[in-house]
């Protein structure tokens, strides 16, 4: 309805933040200080593009835990379970599907993915469905429960993956038309990691909308701020919160099969290596905070390729340090979550 | 006497007062109670997890704080004793030299991780020493000139405590009285100092005001503590503990390497070994310590036989794989944060009560 122009601008929209706008210089500052390092543009080109997308990748990863923990206040150490369990279930929908992964053509290519994707959403969403049944119900309000409990349940989901796909490492390729790279002059970009670029943004997209302009989120934001007012009005907050679980585990499963593919072979073990790498991000980022989270990871992202680049042995700490020189600067994160 | 020296923290359970008697008397007469050299081996593990769980036990029962870099300082420790034995050849002085530069290290380390860190939430606590603990591990495999890389450090003991020593040619009681015999003893008698000393600490005034920030450290706060220096001196002494753990792993193995002491298996057995034995019970470390190294040496024995048994049907096959021995005790854990919280010390002590 249009509004007539007499009347004062109604509230805005239940108060969205004012967007502090200094962290997210952090990356286009990164990005030009590795510049004279680099030395050469189409090899700081290749690198920032590939650091950005990998960004995006564990963006992905990344994103369910934070979103969890944000609305939930649960930390879920097991997060690197369900990215393990989306890896795996990748694996075993692309080796059951080896014409359409072999195929020259991009459109059976993209579609043999976005099946394994689909099928691994659902996995670890059914998956996050009976861990926040069976494990997390009980230890709701209890930050040193909830560590030693989902721990547990990352060692049982981590041996239950060797049971059903073996101890071994197995080799997940990327489709024949994702293979290779794009060359724009001398800087060449891998096309998977652009098609990483468009998954990681849509997904990115899709929680900041759903959580900022849908009633679905304004619930959601409301039972965090005030569990018992939005009961009483007569919202199932329980229902909402599960969805909240499955959702988050979902997208875990999502990014298990970004990240398999981006590895290009699963090992049982990769939730626990995973894991490290998304605490990383997300306590850059502030816990709970999905813009942080995302920053995080491009930060993470371009940091990783650049030192790879440049100092190969630093590269394993460099995220470290980031996260050091980060907390120096802001204790709680890039993006504080205040209402905890 | 006896209460003494444990402190005036009594086992307050008939039924536990038992069990600790018994572990304690078979650790004490391991060498002439069991033969073969793998029960002495697991005798001897179950005598350095006992002070390497009971050190973290400080923080996580004690304290109440969430730490995923224990296993660093234990690795530190173990690698002190592995670099110093083969830089400055086998004797007691490189022992003493690699211990004391091993606690020199961890005491700076959990200085600054604890000053650094515990000011933040214990969540964030527990994330950031996950990844200090991941780097680190990562940092010993590198460092292969140092720390030998993968393949680890094997090295010599001053000749009293190698294996070709012997102090008398004919057996006694049972027990060869050679090299391993002396080294069983010395780690018996580090282990039983360290273990004692901890629980003088815990049942001291300032154990007090740690369980204080373990329940409430707002009202801690609030009395006139500073938690922060507190919860710093508990990384602290949890660290140097565990480092010591390390050393004495090290002199038993007579190797080290970063799966032996540093990997991330290691921390997760000392946190199954926290929850079952009982979090913030001394006793609980000596309980679940005995019982999970014995359940990890005999029982994958055991799920082997079962395994060979239901061999027929696949997918049970591969559930009772000795491999697999891990996501039994992973249930296990998760049953026993579900039904035992305060683990089997708790458990025997309110059963008592009750």
């Amino acid at each position: 309805m249009e509004q007539t122009t007499t009347l004062p601008q109604p509230a805005p929209r239940l108060a969205l933040p004012k967007i502090d706008w200094l962290p997210l210089l952090l990356v286009p500052a990164l990005a030009l200080a590795a510049l004279p390092f680099v030395g050469s543009t189409g090899t700081w080109v290749t690198l920032t593009a590939a650091g950005l997308a990998m960004g995006m990748i564990v963006f992905i990863i990344a994103s369910g835990l934070t979103l969890i923990f944000g609305l939930m206040d649960v930390l879920n150490f097991g997060h690197g379970v369900f990215i393990a369990l989306g890896a795996f279930i990748a694996v075993s929908v692309l080796g059951a599907m080896p014409d359409w992964t072999a195929a020259d053509s991009l459109a059976q290519n993209l579609s043999a993915i976005g099946i394994a994707m689909v099928a691994a959403m659902l996995a670890a969403g059914v998956l996050g469905f009976a861990f926040e049944r069976v494990l997390v119900r009980v230890v709701y309000g209890q930050h040193l429960k909830q560590i030693l409990i989902t721990m547990g349940g990352m060692v049982i989901g981590e041996e239950l993956i060797k049971v059903l796909w073996g101890p071994q490492q197995i080799p997940l390729p990327l489709p024949t038309a994702l293979r290779g790279s794009i060359w724009l002059g001398d800087a060449g970009i891998e096309k998977y990691r652009l098609a990483a670029v468009v998954v990681g943004l849509a997904v990115f997209a899709a929680l900041v909308l759903v959580l900022n302009r849908t009633k679905l989120g304004l619930l959601i934001r409301a039972g965090v701020q005030d569990r018992e007012m939005v009961e009483s009005l007569g919202y199932r907050i329980r229902r909402l919160f599960i969805g909240v679980f499955i959702a988050g585990s979902a997208l875990a499963g999502l990014g298990g099969v970004m990240w398999g593919l981006y590895q290009q072979n699963v090992i049982p073990q990769m939730g626990a290596q995973v894991n490290v790498l998304i605490f990383i991000i997300i306590i850059i980022g502030g816990l709970g905070s999905t813009g942080g989270c995302f920053l995080g990871a491009l930060l993470v992202g371009l940091l990783a390729n650049y030192t790879g680049f440049l100092a190969p042995k630093i590269a394993l700490f460099s995220n470290i340090l980031l996260m050091v020189a980060i907390l120096l600067w802001r204790p709680q994160g890039l993006y504080p979550v205040t209402n905890r | 006497m006896i209460a003494r020296l444990l402190s005036h923290d009594l086992p307050k359970s008939r039924v536990l007062a038992f069990i600790l008697a018994v572990i304690v008397l078979g650790l004490a007469f391991a060498p002439f109670l069991f033969s073969g050299a793998k029960a002495l081996n697991v005798a001897a593990k179950i005598l350095i997890f006992i002070v390497l769980v009971a050190s973290y036990d400080l923080l996580l029962g004690y304290t109440g704080i969430v730490s995923f870099a224990h296993t660093m300082f234990f690795g530190i420790g173990a690698y002190g004793v592995a670099i110093a034995s083969t830089r400055m050849g086998p004797g007691w002085s490189s022992l003493l030299t690699g211990a004391l530069g091993a606690v020199a290290l961890s005491l700076v380390l959990s200085l600054v991780i604890g000053l650094f860190s515990l000011r933040v939430r214990a969540i964030f606590y527990a994330m950031i020493t996950l990844a200090v603990a991941s780097a680190f591990q990562t940092l010993a495999s590198q460092l292969s000139e140092i720390t030998g890389g993968e393949d680890g450090l094997s090295f010599k003991l001053p000749e009293l405590l190698a294996p070709s020593f012997q102090l008398s040619d004919t057996p006694f009681l049972g027990a060869s009285l050679d090299g391993r015999f002396i080294t069983y003893y010395l780690v018996f008698a580090c282990a039983a100092l360290l273990f004692l000393a901890m629980l003088r600490i815990v049942n001291s005034p300032f154990g007090r005001v740690l369980q204080a920030i373990r329940e409430n450290d707002f009202r801690a706060e609030a009395i006139g503590y500073r938690t922060v220096v507190f919860r710093t001196l508990s990384n602290v002494l949890a660290a140097v503990f565990a480092t010591l753990a390390g050393c004495l792993l090290a002199i038993w193995l007579r190797y080290n390497g970063p799966d032996t002491s540093l990997s991330f298996e290691i921390m997760v057995d000392i946190l199954l070994i926290v929850v079952i034995g009982g979090m913030g019970t001394m006793y609980g470390a000596i309980c679940g310590a005995t019982i999970f190294l014995l359940a990890q040496s005999y029982l994958q024995d055991l799920m082997a036989l079962g395994a060979n048994a239901v061999q027929s049907v696949p997918l049970l096959a591969a559930f009772l794989s000795p491999d697999r021995w891990l996501l039994w005790l992973g249930i296990l854990f998760v049953l026993s944060v579900y039904f035992f919280p305060t683990g089997i010390v708790g458990k025997l002590r309110t059963w008592r009560q009750g």
